[in-house]
């Protein structure tokens, strides 16, 4: 068999295992799987700025803050549902994506000084919309839960297992969407400036433009994310939503799969939402309820992944199964 | 407004802002010379206040002489941290760099939160409310010492790194990495004492700061990105511009506490960073790249 070959059957293998499993798990498993799905998501999204064009993003809450409270805010001053507010979302993450990207490659700023700047964004946002009244302000602003046991995909009002799919359809997409995108005329000229940034230019590609691509794709992806999140969880804080502890969160995972791969996003986030819960349920097993014993057990695990495998752990897998993906 | 309120709160501000110019000193010192950005570094901070408190009650000792050994061993911890974990990652790309010191500081604030709590702690010292007035204008005792104390040791730093061989290696470090290797420098010993001079002036600076405000575990992450607001808005690398910019940053926190809001003070403090980022992106007192 061919590596190609014997990546679309466990392609294959993946999907239907995915699409089988709400109706085999209990609610548990199902939340837990749609949280990795969504940091499978996210990741996807934060990949093709920094894994394929070389940007390094900090700042990425900025983008599922924004997505989230524009459908929120239509949904709860107008009733206007999600399927439209995700359009709104994603024009408003087009813009400041555009703006920041535009700001930055302008005036020459990148590395280190791009990352501040993509951080000083999202928390200069997050200090002004606790002061938004309108969106609630640092009281957060809360979506009516209604309709549990029925299926409203226009309003993403609905069961968990709802949700679920929604989510798996989005980070299938995401990940085709990733995959086309890695192959085409865009992606190979990502990865020339993500190699040699004055090389690519040399060659004659337009590293402005294509850089300003990646930000505005990975922007709206990430607003699309954004908007899952107010409904999923119906509340939405500031302190929560734009804090850079969630823009961390978003690139922990594609750091940890693999860094520029197509699978390491998904991979990443299932191994870090596992490694989570699995802390949380050994602690309450052994009845240890002290706040932060988690984090410094996720702390480590951490440590020890970077320290050992700098390339994240889904290069060393795809070598182990015979894959030659990157 | 009365002029002598904003004159007041502007000094001590500018008080303030001498302490925080100390914490980004250390920031600054260590991305200058191992080009690494310490996401730590607040966290760090909250380690010596805590440090502070905990032999301030053990002890009773004031908080002025605890700041000795807190140095030295912050001093120790800083080589021994650079030795060990982050040596080896000099040659790895930034992002890999990044998450190496995003992993230590989230284990150093939950570790603290596992051992304190989330509840907030301070030092109650007797001149704690003692202040003196020049004309009509006043200043807080322990503002006035917390400040002394920044500038002595940023003036110790400036000698060190200006008169000592040691200091002036590890400029040569700094300035060219290869030619520091080609004349035979211990480069990765001389990293490694950067990183301990650049924590104990962040343990300084904490055990001044824990004078000032209540401290509790969460506040590392702000103060990380404070320091990072104050290098970059002084000059990322440049050590008088750590001090000007935490001074800037310390009297516009206070200024736009007392004429806008207090919640949206740092608010500023970003918008500011925008700026500088754009107009001016190697910081007002940098070199050029």
């Amino acid at each position: 068999m061919s590596a190609q070959r014997r990546a679309q059957v466990l392609l294959a293998i993946l999907a239907v295992a995915l699409i089988v499993l709400p109706f085999v798990s209990g609610s548990y498993v199902l939340s837990v799987a749609t949280l990795i799905l969504f940091f499978a998501f996210t990741g996807q999204a934060w990949n093709v700025m920094m894994g394929f064009a070389g940007q390094l993003s900090l700042g990425h809450s900025l983008y599922v803050g924004l997505g989230a409270y524009a459908a929120a805010g239509l949904f709860f001053h107008y009733g206007i549902g999600p399927w439209a507010g995700v359009w709104l979302a994603i024009a408003l993450c087009v813009v400041a994506g555009a703006v920041i990207g535009f700001l930055a490659f302008r005036f020459g700023i990148s590395g280190v000084y791009f990352a501040l700047l993509t951080i000083a964004f999202a928390e200069f946002t997050r200090i002004g919309f606790d002061h938004i009244t309108w969106l609630g302000g640092a009281a957060g602003l809360f979506i009516k839960v209604e309709q549990r046991d029925t299926w409203d995909l226009l309003n993403l009002r609905g069961t968990p297992k709802m949700f679920y799919f929604v989510m798996l359809a989005l980070a299938a997409g995401a990940f085709a969407f990733c995959t086309w995108l890695l192959r085409s005329r865009a992606g190979y000229y990502w990865q020339a400036i993500r190699e040699d940034e004055d090389a690519a230019q040399a060659l004659g590609i337009n590293t402005f433009r294509w850089k300003m691509l990646a930000v505005v794709i990975s922007a709206a992806m990430t607003g699309v994310a954004g908007v899952f999140y107010a409904f999923y969880y119906n509340n939405l804080f500031p302190e929560q939503t734009y804090h850079i502890s969630r823009s961390i969160e978003i690139i922990l995972g594609p750091i940890i799969g693999g860094l520029g791969t197509l699978f390491g996003p998904i991979l990443g986030a299932a191994v870090l939402t596992i490694l989570a819960d699995s802390i949380t349920e050994i602690m309450a097993a052994a009845g240890i309820e002290v706040p932060g014993v988690k984090q410094v057990f996720y702390g480590l695990c951490l440590l020890v992944v970077i320290m050992f495998l700098p390339n994240g752990i889904w290069p060393a897998i795809a070598r182990r199964l015979g894959l030659k993906d990157k | 407004m009365p002029l002598e309120l904003v004159v007041n709160v502007a000094i001590s501000g500018v008080l303030t802002g001498l302490v925080y110019g100390l914490m980004a000193l250390g920031l600054s010192v260590i991305f200058g010379v191992v080009r690494v950005v310490n996401f730590a570094h607040g966290e760090m901070m909250t380690i010596a206040m805590y440090a502070v408190v905990v032999l301030f009650a053990a002890l009773g000792l004031d908080p002025l002489l605890l700041v000795i050994p807190i140095a030295a061993a912050f001093f120790g911890f800083g080589y021994v941290l650079q030795a060990g974990l982050i040596n080896p990652f000099i040659t790895r790309p930034e992002h890999s760099q990044f998450l190496l010191l995003v992993a230590i500081g989230l284990i150093m604030v939950n570790a603290l939160l596992v051992i304190f709590g989330p509840d907030a702690r301070n030092v109650q010292v007797d001149y704690q409310l003692e202040s003196f007035a020049i004309g009509p204008i006043l200043f807080d005792k322990v503002r006035v010492i917390a400040a002394g104390a920044a500038l002595a040791t940023s003036a110790a730093l400036f000698a060190f790194f200006k008169l000592t061989l040691t200091g002036k290696a590890i400029r040569a470090c700094a300035d060219n990495h290869l030619g520091a290797l080609v004349v035979g420098l211990n480069v990765k010993h001389l990293y490694a004492l950067t990183f301990g001079v650049g924590a104990a002036c962040v343990a300084v600076a904490g055990c001044m700061m824990v004078l000032l405000v209540d401290v509790t575990p969460v506040l590392g992450p702000s103060y990380t990105l404070l320091a990072f607001v104050i290098v970059i808005v002084g000059g990322l690398g440049s050590m008088p511009g750590a001090l000007l910019g935490g001074v800037l940053i310390g009297m516009s926190e206070s200024l736009a506490g007392l004429f806008i809001e207090p919640s949206a003070k740092s608010m500023f403090s970003f918008g500011l960073l925008i700026l500088v980022l754009l107009f001016r992106p190697q910081g007002l007192m940098g070199r050029r790249a």
